[in-house]
C-alpha cells in the first residue's frame, strides 16, 4: 500500500501540476490573462449570475392560445379543401379541441374525407423517424366529419413554436446591446433568458412582453360597429378593439392584405409635419406588390394597421403606395417607438410569453457576495488546516498538502467543464473542503489505533491506509449517491451545489487517499523504512 | 534524502481509553429523538413551514438605501397603502439593507410584474434595488414538488445503497436516524420561523450525505467488529464500536463545522439560512448516528453468522473466520456474501 512506483508519482505530480495550471487564469484579469501565450490555459471560471450581477428570465409560452391557433388554421383550410372538392357543407367551427363540419348531400362523405385527408401531415422531417401524424380525420356522425389534433401533434406545434419563439427572443435581446446574454430552451414550453450585467429588467420584459403581429387588413367599406353589434360581422370579416383603449371598433376582413413576415426593416423616427414619434417600415418584393395592388384598386377607401390584433390607426388611402414603404403612427412615445421597431424587427412571436420566474441580482450585491465568498472559503480552509495540524502533526501537514491540491483540483475541473461558479456553489466547496478531511481522519486515526495495539509504526501505518481506504469509499459513495440525484432533480442553487459536491467528492478521495499517501511514502523513503521507530501522527 | 518537515506528534485529545456507555441510554435516546421528530412533524402541520417565494411564489426585493439608515416604518406605511396584499419588510444585514416579501398576487403572472413595478416605485430613487425574485405560481408549485422528490430520491437512494453494501439492518437504522435529520432540521426552521427555500433544500440533502457518512462510518467498524469478536454480547460490541470509531465523529464534525461557521459568520446574509441549517444538520446528523443508526441495531438484531462468515464457506456457519487479516477485498466479498445469503 505505501510504495509507489517511479511513473505513478510522476502521474500524481502531473495531475497536481495540470490542476494548479488550469485554475491560474481564475487569479488575474481576464485582460492580464488574454496576453499570455497561446501554451498558457486562458479559460476562466465563469461567474454565475448572482455573483456577477445580471436579470434570470424564465417565459412560459401560452400553449392554449397555440392551440386554438392550430385549430382556427385547421377550420380554414377544412373550409378551403372542401370549397375546392366543391362539396357542400355547414356548420364548419371549432367544437372543443376539434374542428367539426356537417356535410350536406351523404353521397358527398366521400368525397368530403378524401379532400380533408390532405390535411394530415406527417410529424418528423425524415422518412424513417415516423412520429405519426398530426391531426386525424374522421367520421364522427352520418354526416359529421371531425378533424382533431394528435397529442404527438399538439406536442410538435409547441415544439417548433418553442424554437420559433427562442429565435424571436434571440434577435430582440440581442437588440439590447451586449451578447453575452442567453436564451435557451427549459422543457418543453418555456425559454430561459439570461443576460449578465443587466439590471433593469423594464426594457427586457417589455421586449419580449409583446408578441408584435403586425397587420394589414381592408376596412368592411359600409357596415358599421353598432351594426355589426347588433347582427354580426359579416362571413370573413372580424371586429376588432382599437389600441388606444376608448372603446371604438372597427369590421375588418380577417385575412389580412400583408403580414409583418413581409417587412424587411422597421425604424423609430419622427414625423415631419406632427413631430410625433412613429415607426417607418419596409416591405419585401411581395409585401410590395400585394400592397401596392391593394391600395392601387382602394384609393378612397381606410385600410386598418393592426398590432397584436388591436388597430393601432385606420388611415384613408389617398394615392397608391408603391414603393413598398411607409410610416405607422399611433400615439407612441419615443421609447415605445423604438420597443416596437426592434419587435418588428425581430419577428412576431408565434405566442404571448409570460414571464413565470424572475430573478434579478444587482452588481454591488454580486461583488459583496464574491467578497463574502472569498472571505468564508479562506477563513474556512485556514480552521480545517490548523485543526487538522493540531490534531496530527506531520501527518496532519500532509492531509493539508492534499487538501490544497483538492482545492486545486476543483477549481481547475469546473474551469475545464465550464460550470458556473455561483454562491451555492462557493459554499459547496467550503464545505468539501471540510469533509475532504474525513478521508485523512479516518486514515489517522486508524493508525493511532494500531499504534496503540502494538503494531510497529511501518504496519500500523499501512494497516491505516489499507483498512481506512473501504471505509472512505463507502462513506464517499453515499454522499455521491446524494449529490447526483441533487443534480438530477435540482433546479437552479440546487445544481450549482450539486455540480461542486460531486466534482469535491472525486477530488477529495484523490487528494486524501493518492497524494497524501504519496507523501507518507517518500517520508519513509527519507527515512529509511528500518529506522522509523514513531508515526509523527 | 532530506524531507522538508520535520517530524511532530499530533495533539490526541482524546481520552482512548474511555468507554462511554451509548447503549446503556438508547432507550431515553430513543425517547428523546422519537419526541423530537414528532414535534417537529406537529410544529409543521400546524405552525408549517415560513416558505420563501421558491415554494408559494411571490415576489422578494432586496434594496439599499443610498445614503444612510433604511426608515423601515415610512417604508412600511408606503407599500401597505398599496394595496398588493401582504407585504413584508425586514432589515436585512446592514441597517441601510432591507429585503421586502410581496405575496403572491392573485391574477396570476401578469400581476406579479405589475405588483413589483408599484413597489420599486413607491420606493423612490433613493433606494438601489440589490436583488428582484419573482416567481409565479406554476414554478413554484413546481419547486415544491421536486425539492421534496429530490430529498425522498436522496432517502431510498443511500438506503439502497446502504441495504446492498451491509443488509438491511443497518439499512433500517441508517433511514430512521435520516429521516430523524431532515424531520428535526425542518423542525427546527419551523419553530424559529427561518425563511425555508431552495438553498435549505440543497442543505438538507447534504446533510443526509454527511450523518449517512457518519452512519456508515460507525457501521463498517460494527461489521469488522462482528468478525473479529465472535462471542461478545451485542450490545457491548455495538457500544465498544460507537466508542471506537468516536474521535473520528469528533474530529470530522470539528473540521466540517469550522467550515460552516465560516460561512456563517462572513459568508454574507444571502447563504445566512443556508449555512444555518447545515449547522444544525450537522449536530442532528453527528448525533443520530451515534445514538439512533447504531444502537438501533441492538433493537433489530443482526445475523453474525451471515456478517462474520468468509464469503466462500457461507454454508457451514460455524467456520471462523481469519478476521484479523480480512482486507479490502475480502470485506468487500464478504459483504456481497453476506447479502446473499441474507436472501
Amino acid at each position: 500500500m505505501l510504495h509507489f512506483e517511479r511513473w505513478k508519482v510522476i502521474a500524481v505530480v502531473l495531475v497536481c501540476l495540470a490542476g494548479v495550471l488550469f485554475t491560474l487564469p481564475n487569479f488575474f484579469a481576464k485582460e492580464t490573462v488574454e496576453k499570455w501565450p497561446w501554451w498558457l490555459p486562458h479559460k476562466q471560471l465563469p461567474l454565475g449570475l448572482d455573483l456577477q450581477g445580471g436579470a434570470h428570465l424564465l417565459l412560459a409560452m401560452d400553449t392554449k392560445e397555440l392551440e386554438k391557433d392550430w385549430l382556427n388554421a385547421l377550420r380554414d383550410d377544412a373550409r378551403r379543401q372542401l370549397r375546392e372538392a366543391k362539396v357542400g357543407f355547414s356548420g364548419l367551427g371549432v367544437v372543443g379541441g376539434a374542428v367539426q363540419v356537417k356535410i350536406t348531400k351523404p353521397e358527398d362523405m366521400e368525397k368530403a374525407l378524401a379532400a380533408l385527408k390532405k390535411l394530415i401531415q406527417p410529424i418528423g422531417s425524415s422518412i424513417l423517424a415516423s412520429g405519426g401524424n398530426d391531426v386525424s380525420v374522421e367520421t364522427t356522425a352520418a354526416d359529421t366529419i371531425t378533424i382533431t389534433p394528435t397529442p404527438q401533434g399538439m406536442q410538435h406545434r409547441v415544439s417548433s413554436a418553442a424554437s420559433a419563439a427562442i429565435e424571436t427572443v434571440d434577435r430582440r435581446v440581442n437588440a439590447l446591446g451586449t451578447s453575452e446574454s442567453t436564451v435557451v430552451r427549459q422543457g418543453s414550453d418555456r425559454i430561459l433568458v439570461q443576460f449578465p450585467g443587466l439590471q433593469d429588467t423594464k426594457q427586457l420584459k417589455d421586449l419580449i412582453g409583446q408578441t408584435a403581429k403586425l397587420t394589414f387588413h381592408a376596412v368592411h367599406p359600409t357596415m358599421t360597429p353598432e351594426e355589426a353589434k347588433q347582427t354580426r360581422p359579416p362571413l370573413g370579416y372580424k371586429v376588432y378593439p382599437s389600441a388606444e383603449g376608448d372603446g371604438r371598433s372597427y369590421i375588418l376582413q380577417e385575412s389580412p392584405i400583408v403580414s409583418g413576415e413581409d417587412l424587411t426593416d422597421a425604424q423609430p423616427g419622427f414625423d415631419q409635419r406632427t413631430n410625433e414619434p412613429i415607426i417607418s417600415f419596409r416591405f419585401n418584393n411581395s409585401g410590395a406588390r400585394k400592397f401596392g395592388n391593394y391600395t392601387k384598386d382602394n384609393v378612397g377607401q381606410p385600410f386598418a394597421i393592426v398590432l397584436d390584433d388591436k388597430v393601432l390607426s385606420a388611415p384613408v388611402i389617398r394615392e397608391p403606395i408603391l414603393g413598398g414603404s411607409g410610416q405607422i403612427s399611433g400615439q407612441f412615445t419615443v421609447d415605445s417607438a423604438n420597443t416596437l421597431a426592434v419587435q418588428l424587427r425581430s419577428g412576431a412571436l408565434p405566442t404571448k410569453l409570460t414571464v413565470v420566474e424572475e430573478r434579478t441580482v444587482g452588481p454591488s450585491l454580486g461583488a459583496d457576495s464574491i467578497e463574502a465568498g472569498k472571505l468564508a472559503g479562506l477563513v474556512g480552509c485556514l480552521a480545517t488546516a490548523v485543526l487538522t495540524i493540531l490534531a496530527y502533526g506531520t501527518f496532519g501537514v500532509f492531509a493539508v498538502v492534499g487538501l490544497i491540491v483538492h482545492g486545486f483540483l476543483i477549481i481547475a475541473l469546473m474551469t475545464i467543464i465550464g460550470t458556473t461558479l455561483t454562491l451555492p456553489g462557493i459554499a459547496g466547496f467550503v464545505l468539501t473542503i471540510g469533509m475532504a478531511v474525513d478521508a485523512n481522519v479516518l486514515i489517522y486515526e486508524r493508525i493511532r489505533e494500531e499504534l496503540r495495539a502494538g503494531k510497529t509504526a511501518i504496519a500500523a501505518i499501512d494497516q491505516g491506509f489499507q483498512r481506512a481506504w473501504i471505509t472512505i469509499l463507502d462513506s464517499q459513495l453515499t454522499t455521491l449517491a446524494a449529490a447526483i440525484i441533487m443534480f438530477w432533480l435540482g433546479s437552479g442553487p440546487i445544481r450549482g451545489f450539486a455540480v461542486t459536491l460531486t466534482i469535491g467528492i472525486l477530488t477529495s478521495v484523490f487528494a486524501a487517499v493518492t497524494v497524501t499517501r504519496l507523501l507518507v511514502s517518500l517520508w519513509i523513503k527519507s527515512k529509511g523504512k528500518s529506522r522509523i521507530v514513531e508515526v509523527p501522527v | 534524502m532530506f524531507f522538508p518537515v520535520p517530524d511532530f506528534k499530533g495533539f490526541d485529545f482524546f481520552p482512548h481509553n474511555l468507554r462511554l456507555p451509548f447503549m446503556r441510554y438508547k432507550g431515553l435516546c430513543f425517547v428523546i429523538s422519537l419526541v423530537c421528530m414528532a414535534a417537529s412533524l406537529g410544529l409543521y402541520f400546524t405552525k408549517g413551514l415560513n416558505y420563501g417565494v421558491d415554494f408559494i411564489g411571490g415576489s422578494l426585493i432586496e434594496v439599499q438605501h443610498k445614503n444612510g439608515p433604511a426608515d423601515l416604518a415610512a417604508m412600511r406605511e408606503k407599500l401597505n397603502a398599496l394595496g398588493i396584499g401582504s407585504v413584508q419588510i425586514q432589515s436585512f444585514g446592514a441597517d441601510t439593507d432591507v429585503l421586502i416579501r410581496v405575496e403572491q398576487q392573485k391574477g396570476g403572472e401578469a400581476d406579479q410584474q405589475v405588483a413589483m413595478k408599484k413597489v420599486v416605485e413607491a420606493l423612490g430613487p433613493e433606494y438601489t434595488q440589490r436583488r428582484i425574485e419573482v416567481v409565479g405560481p406554476a414554478v413554484s408549485s413546481e419547486l415544491r414538488r421536486t425539492g421534496l422528490i429530490a430529498v425522498f430520491a436522496s432517502l431510498i437512494a443511500i438506503c439502497v445503497y446502504v441495504w446492498f453494501r451491509f443488509e438491511w439492518q443497518f439499512a433500517a437504522g441508517c433511514v430512521l436516524a435520516l429521516l430523524h435529520d431532515v424531520l428535526v432540521t425542518v423542525g427546527i426552521f419551523s419553530a424559529l420561523g427561518l425563511e425555508f427555500d431552495l438553498s435549505i433544500v440543497a442543505a438538507l440533502l447534504t446533510i443526509l450525505g454527511y450523518s449517512v457518512n457518519d452512519s456508515v462510518v460507525v457501521s463498517d467498524r460494527i461489521r469488522e467488529n462482528l468478525r473479529k469478536y465472535k462471542r461478545m454480547d451485542l450490545t457491548e460490541l455495538l457500544n465498544i464500536s460507537i466508542n471506537e470509531t468516536l474521535s473520528r465523529t469528533i474530529l470530522t464534525g470539528m473540521t466540517a463545522i469550522a467550515g460552516i461557521l465560516a460561512l456563517l459568520v462572513f459568508g454574507g446574509e444571502v447563504i445566512r439560512n443556508f449555512s444555518f441549517a447545515m449547522l444544525l444538520g450537522i449536530l442532528i446528523g453527528t448525533y443520530s448516528s451515534v445514538f439512533i443508526a447504531a444502537p438501533l441495531l441492538g433493537y433489530l438484531g443482526v445475523k453474525r453468522e451471515t456478517i462474520g462468515a468468509a464469503p466462500k464457506t457461507k454454508e457451514a456457519a460455524p467456520v471462523i473466520a481469519p478476521a484479523s487479516t480480512a482486507g479490502a477485498d475480502r470485506a468487500k466479498a464478504a459483504a456481497g456474501g453476506a447479502k446473499k445469503a441474507v436472501r
